[in-house]
């Protein structure tokens, strides 16, 4: 398959506003790294091999807590399970693909790439070339990210400790939080799962918040049954998750 | 921190986050993700968000603070800002401005 430079650029195109958000959150993301002691280098390390922004700060923060490495790695395996869903919602369009090409793309997947990506491809022929355009959301993204974080983690190494930029990581996680909290359910999806939080807090390893963040889940799954017994429609849920989404990398 | 478990750290947190990523598009048949899981991944950002930000806020620590809690006042102005804003820019930025201010009123150490 030949590369289309031009759905790479329509792909550059529709992306191109949405890095006005990313470019702050990855720079935010790499003070927060250094707050916690981790040099430039794991900073923009740690971009590299996860390049997911809302699983690193939570990363991030139980590293600082000194949490243990299996909860660190199995938060932010829940952190990034919706990926899951984008991967299921990709998997018709790019089945015409090689597997090791299918691989590459996931690495680079975010909730922009999916989002747009879906988006677009509902609209354009079957010969659209998918790949590439995708790829025009997905490799602009991650350059961003990289160099943010980089950024971030240079600048927040400089920083002294009286300006309390560990503070960068409730504030980063409020600003997604409070958008993210849109009906019952999910209000009560954060309310157990701080209620839990709290409560667990002496638990072994840290642990506490992988068993809030479930316990609220759990919640936020059984209040939607009882108070809304339908599953939402393919549709909604790429509107939702573009919306929700915005600012995470 | 030790640099080797840095590093392995950051290596198993990329093979977790791209097995999510790669699950269904690397199979071949046409499966889907069953509707029970779509319906709890709904949740997840609200439930690890609060879960993280909760006892962020709740823990009296660090010694830079002052005799009274800056963080939580600090906190909720942040959240005022994010709700009226969405802007994850303007909330961090007024949030650090409202620490930073209400450390310096209360008396707590600026090292």
């Amino acid at each position: 398959m030949t590369f289309s430079r031009s759905a790479f650029l329509a792909g550059l195109r529709d992306v191109a506003p949405m890095m006005l958000g990313v470019a702050p959150f990855g720079m935010i993301t790499g003070v927060a790294a250094a707050g916690i002691g981790l040099t430039p280098l794991q900073a923009v390390g740690m971009s590299a091999f996860v390049f997911a922004g809302a699983s690193q700060l939570a990363a991030i923060s139980l590293l600082g807590q000194g949490a243990a490495f299996w909860v660190v790695v199995g938060t932010v395996f829940v952190v990034n399970l919706r990926h899951t869903m984008y991967s299921a919602s990709l998997a018709p369009w790019l089945r015409s693909l090689v597997p090791s090409m299918r691989l590459a793309l996931a690495y680079v997947m975010t909730d922009h790439a999916y989002a747009f990506s879906v988006l677009r491809f509902r609209r354009e022929p079957a010969d659209y070339p998918r790949r590439d355009y995708y790829l025009g959301v997905a490799v602009p993204l991650w350059g961003i990210w990289m160099t943010a974080t980089a950024v971030g983690a240079g600048l927040g190494a400089q920083v002294p400790a009286g300006w309390q930029l560990d503070f960068a990581i409730p504030l980063t996680f409020i600003a997604l939080l409070v958008p993210a909290v849109r009906d019952r359910p999910s209000a009560l999806a954060a309310g157990v799962a701080a209620v839990v939080a709290l409560a667990a807090q002496n638990m072994p390893y840290n642990s506490g918040l992988l068993v809030a963040a479930l316990s609220g889940i759990a919640a936020g799954a059984a209040s939607e049954a009882r108070w809304s017994p339908t599953t939402p429609t393919a549709s909604g849920d790429v509107e939702g998750e573009h919306r929700q989404g915005a600012e995470d990398a | 921190v030790n640099d080797l478990a840095v590093w392995s750290l950051f290596v198993a947190m990329g093979v977790v986050t791209l097995v999510s990523r790669a699950s269904f598009l690397l199979l071949q048949d046409r499966a889907e993700p069953p509707p029970f899981f779509r319906r709890a991944l709904q949740y997840v950002p609200p439930a690890v968000l609060a879960a993280i930000v909760a006892p962020e806020l709740a823990s009296t620590r660090s010694a830079a603070m002052g005799p009274l809690d800056a963080r939580l006042p600090a906190a909720l102005l942040a959240a005022l800002v994010a709700w009226r804003t969405r802007s994850v820019l303007a909330t961090f930025a007024v949030g650090m401005v409202a620490l930073w201010v209400l450390t310096w009123l209360t008396g707590g150490a600026v090292s």
